[in-house]
Formats: C-alpha cells, sequence, structure tokens
C-alpha cells in the first residue's frame, strides 16, 4: 500500500485512515493522532459536549479561565465532565485584551492544571484581542505576550490573523506553533482568504527549512517547496515540521477540509459543532473532513485547468465530434 | 469588636476579619477542594504559598478556575 505522509510514528486515527499509518502529528513535543482540535464552550449540556468531543476524536480540548462563582449555584464544573487522562487540556486567554492581561490568565490556568496533573499545564492558546466585535488579534500585544510566556516556560500556541508577516514574527518569538484565523471567530465563514493562508504557512514552514539547512541545500529545498512536489520525504518532513494549525471561523465539515488541503496541520474550532443542530453528528463529520482533507494535501491534487481533460478515451468513439 | 479588613474577592467588596490569611478565605468560600488558581493583586499566589499569604486591606483577589470555552 502506498504510504503517505511517510514520517515515523505509532497508530492512524483509527479505521477511517488505514493509509495514514505513521501520519503522525508532533505539536510542542508531543505526538498525536488526531489533527482536529475542539473547543468545550457553548453546549447546551455537558452530556452533548461529551459525547461530541468523542465523536470528534480530538485529544487536544480548549478551555477558558474564568472567576469562580461565589454565589452557591451547586453548578456542574466542567472539570467533572472532562476524562482528564484522556484530554491533553488547552487553557486559553479568551476575554485578553492586553499582553498582561493574557500573561496572568495563562499562569492562572497552568496553576490549576498543575494541580490536576493535566499533561496540558504549560500550554497556553494565546488570544490577544484587538476589539470586542470582530474578536481580531492585537498582533502587537500577541507579539508581547508570546515573548513574556517563552520566557516563563510556556509552550505557547497563538492564535493569530491571516497575515504572513504577524504569524512569522511570532514565530520568531518562541511559539510552539501558530494558528492563523480562517475568518472571525464564531463567524461560521471558513477560510476567507487561502491566498493569505498558504502564504502563512510557507513563511513559517519555509523559514524552519532554512534555518536547518544551508548553501545549495537551502536552494534546493526553497525549488521544492516552489514546486510543492514534495517527493522526498525527509525533505518533506523537513518544511514541514513547524506546526501550523488554522484556528476559528469554521462553519461547516468543507471548511476544515479545506484549511488541511492548503497544507495546515491542524485546525481548531467550537462553535460549528456546539451550535449544529445536531453537534455529535457535526463532531463527526469535522474528523472525517480533518482526515479526508489531509489525505487530500498529501496524496497531492491536480493542478487546475480552464479547460475540459477527458476521462474517456477519443479512440474508438463510435459519435460524431464538432470540429473534427 | 473583632478588626477587619476590606477587601475585594473577585469583583465584589467584602470584610475578612484581620490577619485572614487567603487559604482560609478559599475554604470559608466553600472552594478548599477545588481545582481553582488564585490571584492577590494581580499575582498568581500557587497553593503551597496560600497559608502564609495574609490578606490585607485593599488587597483584591480573582479565584478562577475551567469553564467551557474554545
Amino acid at each position: 500500500m502506498a504510504m503517505a505522509g511517510g514520517c515515523g510514528g505509532q497508530g492512524g486515527d483509527g479505521d477511517v485512515a488505514g493509509p495514514m499509518r505513521g501520519d503522525s502529528f508532533v505539536l510542542a513535543g508531543r505526538t498525536f493522532r488526531s489533527r482536529l482540535i475542539v473547543g468545550t464552550g457553548k453546549y447546551r449540556d455537558y452530556g452533548v459536549m461529551r459525547e461530541a468531543l468523542a465523536a470528534s476524536g480530538a485529544e487536544v480540548v480548549t478551555v477558558a479561565v474564568r472567576r469562580e462563582r461565589l454565589v452557591n449555584e451547586k453548578g456542574e464544573s466542567l472539570l467533572d465532565q472532562l476524562d482528564l487522562g484522556r484530554y491533553t487540556i488547552l487553557p486559553n486567554t479568551a476575554g485578553c485584551f492586553s499582553a498582561e492581561d493574557a500573561v496572568r490568565v495563562a499562569r492562572l490556568g497552568r496553576d490549576i492544571l498543575e494541580q490536576l496533573g493535566n499533561s496540558g499545564a504549560s500550554w497556553v492558546k494565546l488570544e490577544v484581542l484587538g476589539d470586542r466585535k470582530t474578536l481580531l488579534p492585537d498582533p502587537v500585544g500577541t507579539l508581547e505576550a508570546t515573548r513574556e510566556l517563552v520566557k516563563d516556560g510556556f509552550q505557547v500556541l497563538a492564535y493569530t490573523s491571516d497575515d504572513p508577516i504577524s504569524a512569522v514574527r511570532i514565530k520568531e518569538a518562541g511559539a510552539a506553533c501558530v494558528m492563523p484565523a480562517g475568518s472571525p471567530i464564531g463567524s461560521g465563514q471558513g477560510v476567507l482568504n487561502r491566498n493569505n493562508v498558504v502564504l502563512c504557512l510557507e513563511g513559517l514552514k519555509a523559514s524552519d527549512a532554512v534555518t536547518k539547512r544551508r548553501g545549495d541545500e537551502v536552494k534546493m529545498l526553497t525549488e521544492e517547496i516552489a514546486g510543492s512536489d514534495c517527493v522526498n520525504s525527509s525533505l518533506r518532513h523537513a518544511v514541514t515540521a513547524y506546526p501550523v494549525i488554522v484556528d476559528a471561523g469554521v462553519g461547516a465539515a468543507s471548511d476544515v477540509s479545506i484549511a488541511m488541503e492548503l497544507g495546515a496541520d491542524g485546525v481548531l474550532l467550537n462553535t460549528a459543532i456546539a451550535h449544529a443542530k445536531d453537534p455529535v453528528l457535526m463532531a463527526h463529520a469535522m474528523r472525517h473532513a480533518t482526515i479526508a482533507g489531509r489525505q487530500s494535501y498529501l496524496a497531492g491534487r491536480i493542478p487546475k485547468k480552464l479547460y475540459a481533460t477527458a476521462s474517456s478515451p477519443w479512440e474508438g468513439t463510435i459519435s460524431y465530434i464538432p470540429g473534427e | 469588636m473583632t478588626e477587619t479588613v476590606k477587601i475585594m474577592v473577585n469583583g465584589e467588596a467584602r470584610e475578612v476579619p484581620a490577619r485572614t490569611s487567603l487559604q482560609a478565605l478559599i475554604e470559608q468560600l466553600g472552594l478548599g477542594k477545588a481545582a481553582c488558581a488564585a490571584e492577590v493583586n494581580r499575582e498568581l499566589v500557587r497553593r503551597g504559598e496560600r497559608e502564609g499569604r495574609i490578606l490585607q486591606d485593599g488587597d483584591s483577589v480573582e479565584l478562577v478556575t475551567l469553564v467551557g470555552g474554545g
């Protein structure tokens, strides 16, 4: 059987991913089978959330840091609903509009996960937002917070806009992963600017490769990236090492596949599952869409052409062909 | 009459007896066993340091937990 991907590692994502064996996903030094990260917000109840998380196949789930309710509401706690042995919990800094607040929230989240002994304890999904209406990231604040958190030992997974220059700056500041937005958080608009996402991927992955190689090798590598042939699997591994996740804006499964087909290493989403009419069914769809997009990317799509190319042979046709 | 100090807890004004520790406050609020993190005046106070952190007049305390989010 043809081996897609070609990097070492264990298991694929269950039955749907036979030819994907070995295509594991390394994020902040840890290896995952699933390339889909899902949020835990906005579910109508915890039962649906648990079922949807399981159906998504996700191994990393995001959470938010918020004030304890001091009025005794006897509400159920999220932490009682999540299997902490199964999921890596990725705390976010959602709701922060300054680097300073994001750093505070990241430290608070880490403190809780350290108490729980969860593997996500040193991880943070960094969000420094610029404005409440669009929830678009503040690039300057994001950069400042990344530097500060990296210094403090965090694995920073940074939410950014799809601007390729900011993306590279954030990587240079030490982020473990850069996560360009497809479109505004919760907007369901999908990947609005595919070209920018491709440029983010190129910038983040090419600079990674270039820093590792010199001289002729760099030239060869650059040509290889430009041709996007990716025949040589070791070369491919070198250019794809830095993880890039499309975070935010997904509305439907096709959006996930598009992001993965562009070459993203993973997709992070929440609302598209939580607010679907049937969240559990949508979670299944998202899981399959992630795998389909990844396989399609690795398989290598055909070029787009203006005119048709017949799939059936012309030779031997018994009909009249106009223009012949 | 017991002396008290005025503090803010999660944005609400409260009065606690003087020399109350952060740990004692957390326990009084029923959060002794909860997985929560604490900040005093915007600085994280780890679990092991809560007992020794005596609340002063004007201190601002934040007690947070993890909730659903994206």
